[in-house]
């Protein structure tokens, strides 16, 4: 009785954990999808005509296939082309000074024989609790500072990130002390310390901080929003939102080209996107471990 | 003599100190700088004037803020939108975390994550791209779908009712796979005995959920709600700004103070009203993360920010 009450019992739970298994993966796979399917809806948008759109909406697989957007967009391409320059060189130029200055500070107070450690710990600390808001910023950049329409305003005032010194901090604290005490005592400067000890033992946390902080550059349209007027200067993300926001920058375009043709407006902004979402979705393939890594350091370590 | 003390405090302190300064200077000036500039809500700024030469108006700026119908609406919406994003996220990212915790296979676990993750990566101008897609009234995803079900198009941006649950779901799409990494992280971490020990005592999966894994994530998830509580008042600005494009047909659901400050600022050039509601939201935001904080440090010193 008991043992056919366990053979029984032993089916059902095969069954059930089948079942289960089943459904636990369904969800799974519907809830990635509904992450995945915007992107394949604006990449189908791009690859479609303004006809085929007017005439089906946004489907997930082109139904007329056609390049003319993409046509569209590179036609001019210099617009796009300087944006994509100045975005790039924002990225690489402000993430590595970023990285520079946050963790020459970091391991500046990382150091026990500091005696300001506490205090400017503090200092920074308090920037994350407290913040004068919008206004004295904008009026401060804008009517004392004058790096409005610079490149300078893209890269210095998101520079910082107290959190990051902060996380930076930890990295340093958990290097053997007694290595770089070594090295002092063998006539190696703070410097020297840093550069060729701290740096090189702590780079697998600095490169995740260092990818976070290229990804924070990239991403960055609001500084533009709110600081550059010249075209020149808009980096991708910025140029897109002036894209989905006006259609000016298509009529402009369209006296390049010749004027029988019907400028596609859906499948260039979308083409647009798509080239703005291209290098972010191909570095993630790379590295995603170091993200996903970043995100436990910067939400248990911290 | 001072003057060996003073250099025997430098050889300690020299490098330390050079190496400090870029940074320390840089949030001497981007951040506490601008602290100082709350003064310019009790004044009467003119450009011509500067922040300091222009007129002290006391609280004139506030009382005309708070005399206004927008003082009420931008704190009410952006408290209640923020309640919701709080709320749901933590429930999808536990969900998440559960399900991905239970996953068996590191191909279809890689998979998952990756497509779960892409979403935070991508920036706020984009997302307001899916979300034109999605919703636009002509040829929008949804309408389309609307559509073919026999049912009439809806005009998504102009009707603002719909706004807290459209903001609420762009919210979970890009936060939800982002959120449930420390949960997931946490579950990790539990000592696989005490499932072996419920197994023989002949638990299945959901009870094991329900009496193992959920009681070990409680302090978490307290302590998460507390420090998103410290931001209450803080808007995303990103995500309305771009999601919303703006417009002011969904301004009675969508106007946060954020929004609003940017608006009085840049479009009204009403310097008074925005700087006005910029130190409200600070001082408030202040004292929130401070509470918050206390809160947290009274159940977990560990896990709070001091």
């Amino acid at each position: 009785m008991t043992a056919l009450h366990h053979a029984r019992s032993g089916r059902w739970y095969v069954i059930m954990g089948f079942a289960g298994r089943f459904l636990l993966n369904l969800v799974l796979l519907l809830l990635s999808l509904a992450c995945l399917v915007p992107f394949m809806v604006i990449v189908s948008a791009s690859f479609s005509t303004e006809e085929a759109i007017g005439k089906y909406g946004y489907t997930l697989i082109p139904r007329e296939f056609s390049t003319t957007a993409y046509q569209f967009i590179l036609n001019d391409y210099t617009r796009v082309a300087r944006a994509y320059g100045v975005s790039i060189l924002i990225t690489l130029a402000g993430a590595a000074l970023s990285m520079l200055v946050m963790s020459l500070w970091a391991y500046a107070l990382s150091r026990k024989q500091f005696t300001l450690r506490q205090p400017m710990s503090f200092y920074i600390f308090f920037t994350m609790l407290f913040s004068g808001g919008l206004v004295p910023s904008y009026i401060l950049i804008t009517q004392y500072l004058h790096i409005n329409n610079t490149l300078w305003v893209l890269i210095l005032p998101g520079m910082v990130s107290g959190w990051n010194v902060l996380v930076l901090r930890t990295f340093f604290q958990d290097l053997p002390e007694e290595l770089l005490d070594a090295a002092k005592i063998d006539g190696a400067g703070e410097w020297r310390i840093f550069f060729q000890m701290a740096i090189p033992l702590s780079t697998p946390g600095l490169a995740t901080i260092g990818l976070f902080t290229m990804l924070g550059y990239w991403n960055d349209w609001y500084t533009a929003l709110l600081y550059l007027d010249k075209p020149d200067l808009y980096p991708v993300q910025y140029l897109l939102y002036v894209i989905m926001n006006s259609l000016r920058w298509f009529q402009e375009g369209t006296q390049v080209m010749s004027m029988s043709i019907r400028p596609p407006l859906v499948p260039a902004r979308m083409s647009m996107a798509v080239l703005a979402i291209g290098p972010i979705a191909f570095a993630y393939l790379f590295v995603q471990k170091y993200f996903i890594r970043g995100i436990r350091l910067g939400s248990i370590k911290g | 003599m001072p003057f060996r003390r003073v250099r025997m405090w430098l050889r300690d302190n020299g490098a330390p100190l050079i190496m400090s300064l870029p940074g320390f200077l840089q949030l001497l000036i981007f951040a506490y700088i601008p602290m100082f500039g709350i003064i310019i809500a009790f004044k009467e700024y003119r450009f011509d004037q500067g922040i300091l030469g222009s007129k002290w108006i006391g609280f004139y700026n506030f009382r005309y803020l708070f005399s206004s119908a927008v003082a009420v609406r931008i704190t009410r919406n952006t408290v209640t939108l923020n309640f919701f994003f709080i709320l749901t996220g933590l429930l999808a990212s536990l969900i998440v975390a559960l399900l991905m915790n239970e996953v068996q296979g590191k191909l279809r676990s890689r998979f998952y994550q990756s497509a779960m993750f892409l979403p935070h990566f991508i920036s706020w101008v984009i997302v307001g791209y899916f979300v034109f897609a999605m919703l636009n009234l002509e040829d929008g995803l949804i309408n389309h779908l609307l559509q073919s079900l026999g049912r009439k198009p809806i005009r998504w941006y102009g009707e603002a009712q719909y706004w807290p649950g459209i903001l609420v779901i762009t919210n979970l799409w890009k936060g939800m796979g982002y959120g449930s990494i420390l949960y997931l992280a946490v579950m990790l971490g539990i000592n696989p005995e005490f499932y072996e020990a419920a197994k023989i005592d002949g638990a299945n999966k959901f009870q094991q959920i329900l009496h193992i894994t959920l009681p070990m994530l409680v302090p978490i998830i307290v302590i998460q709600l507390l420090l998103a509580m410290g931001g209450m008042f803080r808007a995303n600005f990103g995500m309305i700004f771009n999601a919303t494009q703006n417009r002011s047909s969904l301004y009675p659901t969508t106007d946060v103070i954020d929004t609003f400050v940017y608006r009085a600022l840049l479009q009204m050039g009403d310097m008074g009203m925005a700087a006005a509601a910029g130190v409200y939201q600070s001082v408030v935001g202040f004292v929130l993360v401070i509470l918050s904080n206390w809160l947290v440090r009274r159940i977990d010193p560990e896990r709070s920010l001091f």
